[in-house]
């Protein structure tokens, strides 16, 4: 059980920010090549810092509340998908702040 | 490197990749720093949660305050510490997600399915005219 421990702060962060989907319209998902684009430079690069800040004994993660599974380095499944959480809930906050004020985003046609 | 140091050049790279690289200027936009706002607040909360709980655990030689305890959870706020967590988080968590938004910004700007675009909220329906 405790082994879900990490994924259900992520199953948090993903519930939390995934009624703005429906209830805002944000049109996140309809825009999914966009999204995977979107996420894959910040996965990348947080990975690595990740891995070296494993490494390098900034931090360390309680291998008992983790999935288990470790993608690189050290680095558990767990934190990875955390960088896929995070960033889209980032992304549904600003359509979705956009969504009600309209204020320009830079994405606009004549921008 | 430290934790520290490491996050603030995260932060300038990504305010530097929005401003000169992707030329998104998010950090000159209202609807940016809105966003941020709601956005800092609820990552305080799994960021709380992963480090309350000791899922994550630093060591002090990579942070401005002290080593999570062993047998106790860190300080909630005090010895650099904000709802647990290493306040480099902030700095962490600032840098991910602007990059992450200058390159959805930037990906729309290029074309990729810049639309459909958001909105309008459910409760609004019918009157969407305003412009």
């Amino acid at each position: 059980m405790s082994r879900l421990a990490y994924v259900g702060v992520l199953a948090f962060v993903v519930t939390g920010s995934a009624w703005l989907e429906i209830v805002l319209r944000t049109r996140v998902l309809r825009r999914f090549v966009r999204l995977v684009l979107a996420l894959i430079p910040g996965m990348v690069i947080f990975v690595a810092w990740d891995a070296y800040a494993i490494a390098q004994g900034h931090w360390t993660f309680d291998f008992d509340r983790v999935l288990g599974w470790q993608v690189v380095a050290g680095v558990p499944i767990d934190e990875v998908l955390f960088f896929v959480c995070v960033p889209f809930a980032a992304i549904l906050t600003l359509e979705a702040v956009r969504a009600v004020r309209r204020w320009p985003v830079g994405d606009e046609d004549s921008s | 490197m430290t934790y520290t140091q490491l996050g603030v050049i995260a932060v300038v790279a990504a305010i530097a990749i929005d401003l000169l690289g992707m030329r998104t200027r998010l950090v000159t936009r209202r609807v940016f720093w809105v966003s941020y706002a709601i956005i800092v607040f609820f990552q305080l909360v799994p960021n709380g949660l992963l480090t309350g709980f000791s899922i994550g655990r630093y060591s002090d030689d990579a942070i401005i305050g002290g080593a999570t305890p062993l047998d106790r959870p860190p300080a909630f706020i005090g010895d650099g510490r904000l709802a647990f967590a290493p306040i480099e988080d902030l700095l962490f968590g600032f840098a991910l997600v602007l990059l992450t938004l200058t390159m959805w910004v930037w990906l729309g700007r290029r074309g990729v399915q810049r639309t459909p675009m958001s909105g309008p909220p459910m409760w609004s329906d019918g009157d969407d005219r305003t412009d």
